[in-house]
């Protein structure tokens, strides 16, 4: 196994790129090292992109926030406003793992490692979210929903990697929340996960995005349950048709962690606890 | 040894919460487990195992992993003994497979290399050549016509006639005409019951380090709940005489019952004895779960007639206990637990110990019980929500005491179920409101405890300290409970015992840390031993005094007069007498060797509120207190530690703990990511109420408590959770998809 950290992402790109085997990028490692460990994916190169200038930043970017590849968790629970912005986002990421995997674990990570069920990716995709893409032949800006492709899959390609994460800017009367359901209450993997992000015009929903995890073979962007919102002041009714839409949207597998009818029947009852989370933010920062 | 009233009034140092003398060591890291041993030349060890659940081992080339450099030795079944029979060939066939690998996880090979990664590097280069046979790992499966057949003959005399070969062991115990009783109830509630099996869970995976020449001669370290039952397994295994291998048992991180067998020990001494070098063996979590002892899974079916005013008219219970692919699931325990809390005219239950493609089972607290008062308790349950009872005024009413017949068959001696009861009764918890949501439940349980084989000396150093060997591995802080009831007799402080976990070579048999028996039996042996110790002070005594023997007697750490007639000394304290024993006659040494036999039963009454989340199946245990007469408590805080530590293991397998098979037999979930023990934030504080009914089988009262603990949890969580959904939960563990199934079923069936 080759060890590489490089100092700038071109760097990182020329030995991606000319790497043979197994690649692995080492953010936090707290998926990389455990799939080593338990003999699931052994890599035979390792480029370790924590050494490289200003990746553990977190800046603004107009309005909004750009976050660095190698920001742990800790790091966005302890900012002072990024949480106050965008209090699901910085929650789901903080929902992921133990104190010390706090630590260690990375939003970029959570994303890459093309979980179904990461925790921060439907609030990444709920909130809008995009990242910055490098690799051979140059650089593009991707929406998180298009990074995952399949249980363990990206879209990157051959030598490509994250450099940025953007996340945009808050605005007025908007909120955000992310739920996941788990049989314990820490240190499981969600069952179910969904982030459900809007904006109000008084009491009325104009803008709504609604995203879930766990149900299908990657994180969903569900329009359908944004349209069940979108107009209302989420009333019964819009909840109910919200739940419904959630569910419909849902693909599940039965497996050890649920079975299919589980997961689509909890899914509709985390948008609504989600919707109604992010709608009270939305109605505070009014 | 009998209950000595007159000791127990002025306690000095029993029951006191004294520190344990293994904590330092083990919050700064230096104490030393199983993985922790070195030695000079070690190898390190590697274990190939089956990825099927069934299959004939067609062959095992072991060229390519030979080949690689650094591999020092392979074995298989070749370099075991040949010849065992009975439990001996259970025991090595599930070490090392032989011509089938019975179960996924079951080893069939094992190799040492100069590393770990090597090792690890060179197992994955053994090629074995199976032939996948029909599997099953459901003990209602494995019983029906068309099961294939784990192995053939295995079962014995006592199965009826007509059974499938994979049920082994038949057993029926009772009293009663229960059909007479069924007839004099007014109500009577039927019900069928499952429980999966759940891993102990230690924390601790299982580890050794072992050297074995080629004369045979042996040493052993290893994390064990008992280290002569592996020295004495061990030496089956591979052909040796017992006393030619020496084991000693390191610092143990949790073993519940699991660390009672063997599984790498044999596979690390036959590494040894091929390589000619010490070979440490350390498993993965992965290989604990999928190769050391789970519990039985179990099926059951429960009919409990009652009258209206609360009387029990008769039970009947039959126990159907899947072990893995090995006769030994404890279903007679299971049937004889099941009633005991209560005295009946008319009770039957039958058990049934079935073979599946699964480990082996190994014990854990209580092995057998939790289940039985999981099915049993929700009947009664049941029954008194029925005809609007109170459970306990209904327990109360039926309850087991001094005298009454046991449903397995004894009378009962002294014993504090209902003391446990009117307890629970008192308790600020039972009378609190619940909230929207929650629901309580309570519930009994049983276990018989054990007193065993049991070897322990007592030397006296010349500063009048004192050097207590017992050979049972501490396991719940025992160390702290012998030197207590050491100091206690010798009339010394706590500080000046140091209690030692011997090895083999230096006591006698020891049964190992099982049955609760630590305690009560080690502890019997301690106050006997310390006995042994102060009859030959006294008589250091008296013979410097000129005086009879039995004109001195012991106090305060003092030899001393026994009155005025026996004449006027000063007394001698300890410390005068022992720097003189070189002198005097030589080293003060008391010992002790038995097998007590008056182990006195435990009984709980727990009492829980949970909350169930309708809409998304969750629970939470929102307050849980555990009620058990502990006879005597030495240590007060180990043993609320060992009724926390029941109680939090049964809200796991009440709730989430489970071993899932996929179709292909292979266990989904080996890892504690799914495999959902519960975590701190879990759990609730466990409130704790210490019952006193002295054993009459132990000098101080002592019961042990480490496994009745347990035995109430299942049921009282079911109760309350089958309360707080309005739906009775009849298979553990509750997970959310069980409990949103079992609403969903009610709505649509009303
Ligand atoms: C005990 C424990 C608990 C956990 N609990 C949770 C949980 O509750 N919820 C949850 O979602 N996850 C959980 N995880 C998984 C893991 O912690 C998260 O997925 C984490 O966010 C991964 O981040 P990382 O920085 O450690 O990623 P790494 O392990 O460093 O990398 C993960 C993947 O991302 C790729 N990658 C990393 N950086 C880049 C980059 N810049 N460009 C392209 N690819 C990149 C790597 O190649 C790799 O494939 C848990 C893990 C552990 C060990």
């Amino acid at each position: 196994m080759q060890y590489h950290t490089p100092s700038s992402f071109d760097d990182a790109v020329a030995l991606a790129k000319d790497a043979q085997g197994v690649t692995r990028f080492l953010a936090g490692g707290t998926d990389v090292l455990v799939q080593l460990r338990a003999d699931i994916v052994t890599p035979d190169v390792l480029i370790d992109i924590k050494k490289i200038a200003g990746v553990s930043d977190i800046t603004r970017e107009g309005e909004g926030w750009r976050i660095g590849v190698a920001v742990t968790g800790a790091e966005m629970s302890e900012h002072d406003t990024l949480g106050k912005e965008w209090p699901g986002l910085v929650e789901a990421m903080d929902l992921i793992g133990s104190t010390q995997v706090q630590g260690r674990a990375t939003l970029t990570g959570n994303l890459c490692n093309g979980s179904p069920a990461a925790d921060s990716v439907p609030a990444m995709v709920a909130a809008g979210v995009t990242v910055s893409v490098t690799g051979p032949n140059g650089e593009r800006k991707v929406a998180v929903e298009d990074i995952p492709t399949a249980p363990g899959k990206t879209s990157l390609e051959a030598g490509e990697l994250v450099t940025a994460v953007h996340v945009p800017a808050r605005g007025k009367s908007g909120g955000d929340a992310y739920l996941r359901f788990i049989p314990r209450t820490e240190m499981d993997i969600a069952v179910v996960g969904c982030g459900v992000n809007l904006r109000l015009d008084g009491k009325k929903i104009v803008e709504a995005r609604v995203s879930l995890g766990a149900v299908a073979p990657t994180v969903l962007l569900v329009e359908e349950a944004a349209n069940a919102i979108i107009g209302t002041e989420l009333d019964d009714a819009a909840l109910d048709a919200l739940a419904e839409a959630a569910s419909a949207a849902c693909n599940p597998i039965d497996d050890k962690r649920g079975t299919i009818k589980f997961r689509t029947h909890v899914a509709g009852v985390l948008a609504k606890r989600a919707a109604k989370i992010a709608y009270q933010r939305a109605e505070a920062a009014s | 040894m009998a209950f000595d009233d007159t000791k127990t009034e002025d306690f000095k140092v029993v029951g006191q919460r004294v520190k344990r003398p293994d904590g330092v060591d083990k919050v700064t890291g230096k104490a030393k487990f199983g993985a922790d041993a070195v030695a000079p030349g070690m190898l390190f060890a590697a274990i190939v195992r089956s990825p099927h659940a069934h299959a004939r081992i067609v062959k095992i080339d072991t060229s390519k992993a030979e080949a690689l450099s650094g591999v020092k030795g392979i074995v298989t079944r070749a370099d075991f003994a040949t010849g065992l029979t009975g439990g001996d060939l259970d025991v090595l066939e599930n070490v090392m497979a032989g011509e089938k690998a019975l179960y996924d996880g079951h080893a069939v090979a094992a190799v040492a290399a100069t590393s770990q990664l090597i090792a690890r590097d060179a197992a994955k280069l053994v090629e074995v050549e199976y032939e996948v046979l029909p599997h099953v790992t459901d003990v209602d499966k494995a019983m029906a016509a068309d099961a294939p057949v784990i192995r053939e003959g295995a079962a014995d005399q006592s199965v009826p006639e007509g059974m499938h070969a994979n049920v082994v062991r038949y057993h029926e115990s009772g009293h009663g005409d229960i059909e007479a009783g069924f007839a004099e109830a007014d109500l009577v509630v039927e019900d069928s019951f499952k429980t999966e099996a759940t891993h102990q869970g230690y924390i601790e995976p299982h580890a050794c380090l072992a050297q074995l020449g080629g004369d045979n001669k042996g040493e052993l370290w290893c994390c064990t709940q008992g280290h002569w039952n592996v020295q004495k397994l061990c030496a089956a295994m591979l052909g040796l005489e017992t006393s030619q291998l020496r084991v000693t048992a390191s610092e143990i991180g949790g073993g519940f019952g699991g660390k009672t067998a063997v599984f790498i020990e044999p596979v690390a001494l036959a590494l040894s004895r091929k390589t000619s070098r010490p070979v440490k063996l350390v498993m993965s979590r992965s290989e604990v779960f999928r190769a050391t002892g789970p519990t039985a899974s179990t099926s059951m079916d429960i009919k409990i007639g009652m009258k209206k005013d609360g009387t029990i008219t008769a039970g009947q219970g039959t126990f159907r206990l899947q072990g893995g692919a090995f006769p030994g699931a404890p279903m007679e325990f299971t049937a004889m637990c099941a009633f005991a809390p209560y005295n009946l005219q008319n009770v039957k239950q039958v058990g049934y110990d079935v073979m599946a493609n699964r480990p082996k089972q190994a014990a854990y607290r209580a092995p057998g019980s939790p289940m039985a008062a999981f099915a049993v308790e929700s009947v009664i349950d049941e029954l008194c929500k029925k005809l609007g009872l109170d459970p306990i005024e209904v327990r109360l009413k039926n309850a087991s005491k001094q005298g009454t017949k046991a449903s397995f068959g004894p009378t009962w001696d002294r014993i504090g179920l209902v003391e446990t009861l009117e307890a629970a009764q008192s308790h600020p918890h039972y009378s609190a409101p619940l909230k929207e949501g929650q629901g309580r439940g309570i519930s009994c349980g049983f276990w018989f405890n054990h007193g065993g084989e049991t070897s322990v000396t007592l030397a006296l150093s010349e500063d009048g300290t004192a050097q207590l060997s017992v050979g049972t591995p501490d396991i719940g802080g025992s160390r702290a409970s012998m030197a207590q009831m050491a100091a206690e007799e010798l009339g010394i402080p706590y500080e000046n015992i140091r209690t030692t976990i011997a090895d083999t070579a230096t006591l006698g048999y020891n049964e190992v840390s099982h049955g609760s028996r630590v305690t009560y039996a080690s502890g019997l042996a301690t106050i006997k031993a310390a006995r042994a110790a102060v009859k030959i002070l006294c008589a250091r005594a008296a013979a410097k005094w000129g005086i009879d023997e039995d004109a001195v007697v012991w106090e305060n750490g003092c030899a001393k007069p026994s009155g005025p007639n026996a004449g006027e000394f000063d007394p001698l304290p300890i410390d005068k007498l022992t720097r003189s024993m070189g002198r005097t006659g030589g080293p003060i040494v008391g010992h002790f060797e038995a097998t007590p036999e008056g182990a006195g039963v435990s009984f709980a009454t727990h009492i829980v509120d949970a909350e169930v989340d309708k809409e998304t199946g969750q629970t939470k245990v929102v307050r849980y207190t555990v009620v058990q007469d502990a006879g005597k408590a030495i240590n007060p805080a180990y043993v609320e530690g060992q009724f926390q530590g029941g109680a939090a293991q049964g809200i796991g397998w009440a709730l989430n703990e489970e071993y899932i098979y996929g179709e292909d037999g292979r266990l989904q979930n080996s890892v504690f990511l799914d495999y959902r023990i519960p975590v701190a934030s879990d759990l609730p504080m466990i409130d704790t109420v210490i019952v006193e009914v002295p054993n009459p089988g132990h000098p101080y009262g002592v019961r042990g408590v480490g496994e009745t603990s347990i035995c109430p949890p299942l049921a009282a969580i079911a109760n309350a959770v089958s309360n707080a959904a309005g739906v009775r939960l009849k298979e553990l563990p509750m997970s959310p998809p069980r409990i949103l199934a079992a609403l969903e079923d009610q709505a649509n069936n009303g």
